[in-house]
């Protein structure tokens, strides 16, 4: 799991002689390699926790789907496939900007680290922004669980004259809703931590020798990624025909 | 202000204590040892506003009519107990506490990996810990520490959304404490400091975090759910809506069984420095002893339906789950084997931490093998919801845990503060403790076992309960007395205790190898291992009467 550094062993050894100066050693690590695996370690575990904060939606997900198949077709089918798979064309684009600033940071490329991580934040509003169109749409239609919902007369894809159960629907559209709110969150959570990244790139604070901000803040982002690719054929794509 | 003449003394060593003085070197310090005592103080607060619930609970109790508090009220002091006592107590007890301190000096370390996030953690406790507060003071919540759905989602018209936020705050506090000990036992050993050479405490506390990381994202996001159906009226959990309030519990339990291992795993870790240390040997079987650490972490996953054997479950799901809760039972058998393996032939002193761990041993058994009794599917049925069960786990969480955590508070006071408790007082209150404990809570085996259901406020209709009831309330007050005598003589003997030398008990490990209090980084110089955990016949040899020498 741990990220080799591409660098030469020697540069590493050098950054050790001077470890009593270099500004980003902190102090109770022995050197830097050390305080950077720690980082990384630290990040990888805290996806962990991740992984099953998500994982007890998922559960709830895959109980309710199997339990109310035909429900969740009919209201899988309301959403919109075409802004949701433009979505995950911006993310996984956003993951190649991510990719892009780990490796100028990695190789001393100031301005492509900071136009870099500019472009992961842009996508990034762009997917909040598509994000919230769907949402509003959902508004409108009367999607949103609560008192104000309704599903009436909603046909079964692939089974004509079935309609399906607006209540079973509603608990289609609560995940979809926590879910891709939770995610919404995470997202807004990665663009305060790219927006910290930039700032300090601006500064010139990463150099090959230290660049561990930008490689964690960037595991987290593919991270955050890594759910949608999940969530969208989930909850997008379920029983769809052409 | 004092009128005696000051007696010059030697300068005191400047350590992690006296360092810093004022409200800020506190409040804004990344030092573990700090940290730990933050957290010391805020668990003890808690410690006795929990306690305090307990008293009025088992005061109702006393007669068989409902008659000091309303039912509502009553509701509410046993879902407050539970919460407090469950997420603000015993969760963050040993491994913020005694772990906080520990952990780094027992490998070797300056600090813990992430020490900022370690402040963190203890702002995010004190965030959870202030909402509950606040929770409480204006109208509590009655859903039970469970918070079982749709009662919780529906129908309670009490604080659950600010209950389970704060619970969700404080988890987020566990998650990162975890998180810094896993970091730190991978990355940050000293040299030489091998997996092998690991104290066993350092063992069940990396088994605890694997717990804290894996479990608690999972009560996150329960909780997240049910303030959210409560809000929004989702329906995930509501029967009306087409949902399933037995997912609730699925989810629930997948924490929070396992969360009974977060609190016993750490005062196992506890148990075991002390055993080594009092019977002055080597620990029987260490690999044993460590590896079940991390087998129960791994089985405690997997038994959480054992709570749910009458909420419908399949009768093949709860023959799988009560076979594999007995398979918990090996690892922790194990352990106990082990421990009494390692006093066989010990040279064994009776200290007050050693007779913490004597209890521990007694009750811990005695807890866990009424844990088989209702991993059996027949009995469990039998007495769920009942006064057996209550009983069962007290002798977990208290007759385990709580015993682990004052032993090693005792073990290692002389550590945190430099100074030592007074001795005899230290004892008599082992003893009290033990003695209020089982005076409380073994008369509650026999009640649930007759039949009486727990969080009932009014017993009228079988006033026979009546005797054992006053028992164990009886039991309650000398319990009380024997947790605030610790209290009174520690602060006592942080300023008139006699200082403690480095190494008071002769133990092994690095932790004694530094000064009492140790400084900041802990160590002066950075130690690199040589020897084998728990080198106690080494140390204990004639010709090894100096300091056990730093190599390198």
């Amino acid at each position: 799991m741990r990220r080799r550094s591409p660098l030469p062993d020697s540069t590493l050894v050098g950054l050790h002689h001077e470890e009593e100066h270099h500004p980003e050693l902190l102090h109770h690590f022995a050197n830097a390699e050390q305080q950077r695996d720690s980082s990384s370690l630290g990040m990888w575990v805290f996806l962990a926790t991740e992984v099953m904060f998500f994982g007890g939606l998922f559960c709830a997900y895959l109980i309710y789907r199997r339990w109310y198949f035909p429900d969740f077709a009919a209201a899988s089918k309301s959403i919109n496939m075409a802004l949701g798979a433009t979505n995950t064309a911006v993310l996984i684009c956003s993951s190649l900007t991510v990719v892009l600033a780990v490796w100028a940071a990695q190789t001393a490329r100031r301005t492509l680290l900071i136009l870099s991580l500019i472009a992961t934040m842009l996508l990034g509003v762009v997917f909040l922004g598509i994000k919230g169109i769907e949402y509003r749409d959902k508004f409108v239609e009367h999607h949103v669980p609560g008192a104000s919902f309704s599903f009436e007369n909603e046909p079964v894809p692939g089974h004509p004259g079935q309609f399906a159960n607006p209540r079973h629907a509603e608990i289609f559209f609560s995940l979809y809703f926590v879910m891709t709110g939770l995610h919404a969150l995470h997202m807004i959570i990665g663009l305060g931590i790219f927006a910290w990244l930039l700032y300090a790139a601006w500064k010139g604070r990463f150099t090959p020798e230290y660049h561990t901000p930008i490689e964690i803040g960037g595991l987290y982002w593919h991270f955050v990624d890594l759910i949608w690719i999940y969530l969208f054929p989930l909850l997008y794509l379920i029983d769809r025909h052409p | 202000m004092s009128m005696e003449i000051a007696i010059p003394q030697p300068v005191e060593r400047e350590n992690y204590l006296n360092k810093e003085y004022g409200v800020w070197s506190w409040l804004l310090t990344t030092d573990h040892k700090r940290i730990a005592l933050l957290y010391l103080i805020s668990i003890t607060f808690f410690f006795f506003i929990g306690g305090f619930f307990a008293l009025l609970i088992r005061l109702e109790l006393l007669t068989p009519a409902g008659d000091l508090v309303q039912a509502d009220t009553y509701n509410k002091l046993f879902s407050m107990h539970g919460i407090v006592m469950v997420f603000f107590f015993l969760v963050p007890s040993i491994p913020a506490v005694l772990g906080n301190f520990l952990v780094p000096m027992m490998i070797g370390a300056k600090d813990l990996a992430f020490p900022r996030i370690n402040l963190l953690s203890w702002y995010l406790y004190i965030i959870g810990g202030v909402m509950m507060v606040h929770c409480m003071l204006t109208g509590g919540v009655d859903t039970g520490w469970t918070f079982y759905a749709p009662f919780s989602t529906n129908f309670s018209n009490t604080k659950v959304v600010e209950a389970g936020l704060a619970v969700f705050v404080a988890g987020f506090s566990s998650i990162l404490t975890g998180l810094n000990f896993v970091v730190t036992i991978h990355r940050m050993r000293a040299p030489g400091m091998t997996w092998s050479r690991l104290p066993l405490f350092i063992w069940a506390h990396y088994a605890t975090s694997i717990i804290q990381l894996l479990g608690t994202p999972v009560l996150a996001i329960t909780l997240t759910l049910v303030v959210a159906e409560r809000a929004l009226h989702l329906g995930i959990f509501d029967p009306k809506l087409g949902g399933d309030p037995v997912l609730f519990q699925h989810l629930f339990w997948f924490y929070s069984h396992p969360a009974v291992y977060i609190m016993i795993l750490p005062a196992m870790g506890v148990i075991t420095e002390i055993i080594a240390c009092f019977s002055r040997k080597r620990i029987f079987g260490y690999s044993f002893v460590a590896f079940s650490s991390i087998a129960i972490a791994v089985f405690g996953f997997l038994v959480w339906a054992h709570h749910m054997f009458v909420a419908g479950t399949s009768v093949y799901a709860a023959l799988v789950f009560s076979l594999l809760s007995y398979a918990v039972a090996v690892p922790s058998a194990i352990k106990v084997f082990n421990w009494t393996a390692t006093l066989y032939k010990g040279s064994i002193h009776y200290d007050a931490p050693m007779l913490y761990a004597f209890g521990f041993l007694g009750l811990f058994t005695i807890g866990g093998l009424t844990g088989l009794f209702l991993a059996a599917l027949g009995i469990d049925v039998h007495v769920t919801d009942t006064y057996f069960v209550v009983a069962h786990f007290h002798y977990i969480m208290v007759g385990g845990a709580v015993m682990g955590y004052l032993g090693g508070m005792h073990f290692w006071w002389p550590k945190i503060s430099g100074r030592l408790y007074p001795e005899g007082w230290a004892r008599l209150a082992a003893l009290i403790v033990f003695i209020g404990f089982n005076l409380t809570f073994f008369p509650q085996f026999l009640l649930g076992y007759m039949g009486m259901p727990r969080r009932y406020y009014d017993y009228s209709h079988m006033p026979e309960f009546q005797v054992l009831n006053v028992l164990s309330t009886a039991g309650a007050t000398v319990l009380g007395v024997g947790y605030l005598l610790p209290m009174v003589y520690f602060l006592w003997s942080m300023r008139y205790g006699k200082p403690a030398s480095d190494n008071p008990w002769n133990a092994a490990g690095l932790e004694w190898m530094t000064t009492s209090p140790p400084p900041t980084f802990n160590f002066d110089e950075e130690p690199v291992v040589t020897w084998e955990a728990y080198n106690y016949e080494e140390l204990d040899a004639p010709s090894h009467a100096q300091e056990v020498p730093v190599a390198g």
